[in-house]
């Protein structure tokens, strides 16, 4: 079975990025070289995405992702 | 009981000799000074800092990682979680909903459920939105997270705070980092007395002198920032503020004397040599 390749347009960060298949949250965070254990956060459409839904997460263009980490602050 | 021991038995002057420790929701600390991150010129610095000034707890913020940079070190690689509890803040947030997803974020990170609120209402001088605070004061505690909320030093609001179930309530001393000290000690007296959670003075603390003044007035702690990683030498301050908290607890434990118009001689009046009489023989009210 053949898959149509699929565009995947998303926001991260508030920066769009084009990727050239469909991808599960993991897979990106994995792309994009980020820790999926622990260190982040992850916000989709305005919702928290758990980590145990990081690997059942199907990405779909127009998402719009924060991924944040813990700085210094008051 | 004189009018002085009648106003301090109306605040929330411990009967026990002992101190307690300092107890927000579920939490219990043993320093009474809070201490932010922010603003260190090195890592290793903020650690020394954060050691001398004694805290075992630390304000962080949530901030969108640096997917260009996602490997570089961070905060987290240089504070130790065993002997620091981490307070999360919203800091930047302007409407509750932003700050609503700041703490979301926050708690996902998995450090927490404490969180610092605050909803500010104008970035020139950082004050909240009262409103905007309120609203998301509300949800949050809905969410099972301990709020600790900072506010302004309106004794008003501080109540209808404390009415939606924030676990402390942090009243500004002046804006945030401004280093202006107490601008309101009265206001801040009002929410001392009205208030049951624990309040502690957040924002605007310049010195040493500055803690021991919120802690004289009766406040469960000081969080600060800016006043130290600010000084030529962090680490002295932060020392310092450690001595200025303690400072002001003992003394607000002990029960000040009461301020009075004039002098009461410190040296017994019996037994005087001879020759020694009042210069002008003018007798002083109160005498």
């Amino acid at each position: 079975m053949t898959r149509e390749p699929e565009q995947l347009e998303i926001t991260i960060n508030g920066r769009a990025r084009e990727f050239s298949h469909a991808m599960l949250l993991v897979e990106l965070l994995v792309e994009l070289g980020l820790p999926t254990e622990s260190g982040i956060a992850v916000e989709r459409n305005q919702l928290i995405v758990p980590k145990s839904e990081y690997a059942h997460t199907r990405l779909e263009s127009g998402d719009i992702l924060e991924i944040v980490t813990l700085v210094g602050g008051g | 009981m004189s009018q002085q021991a009648s106003a301090q038995a109306s605040y929330r002057h411990p009967a026990e000799p002992e101190d307690r420790p300092l107890v927000i929701g579920k939490y219990e600390f043993a320093s009474r000074l809070f201490v932010g991150t922010g603003k260190y010129a090195t890592y290793a610095q903020m650690v020394e800092a954060l050691d001398a000034s004694g805290t075992d707890c630390v304000t962080v913020a949530v901030r969108r990682l640096d997917l260009d940079a996602p490997k570089g070190e961070g905060l987290l690689d240089h504070l130790d979680r065993d002997r620091f509890k981490l307070l999360p803040n919203t800091a930047g947030c302007f409407t509750a909903n932003d700050a609503v997803r700041a703490a979301r974020l926050g708690r996902e990170l998995g450090f927490s459920d404490l969180v610092k609120l605050e909803v500010l209402g104008d970035s020139k001088t950082l004050l909240p939105d009262a409103i905007g605070t309120l609203e998301a004061a509300k949800t949050l505690v809905g969410e099972d997270f301990t709020v600790l909320c900072y506010t302004s030093d309106d004794p008003i609001l501080a109540k209808r705070l404390e009415d939606v179930g924030v676990a402390a309530v942090m009243p500004a001393g002046s804006p945030i980092g401004s280093g202006q000290g107490i601008l309101n000690a009265l206001n801040l007296r009002f929410i001392l007395e009205s208030i049951s959670v624990p309040v502690l003075i957040d924002a605007g603390v310049g010195s040493a002198a500055d803690v021991a003044t919120c802690m004289e007035l009766g406040a469960d702690g000081v969080l600060l920032n800016t006043a130290i990683a600010g000084a030529k030498d962090p680490i002295r301050m932060a020392r310092a503020m450690k001595l200025g908290w303690q400072a002001g607890r003992e003394s607000w434990l002990s029960g000040r004397i009461a301020r009075k118009d004039y002098a009461t001689a410190s040296s017994p009046t019996a037994g005087l040599i001879s020759g020694t009489a009042s210069p002008h023989g003018a007798s002083i009210p109160g005498e």
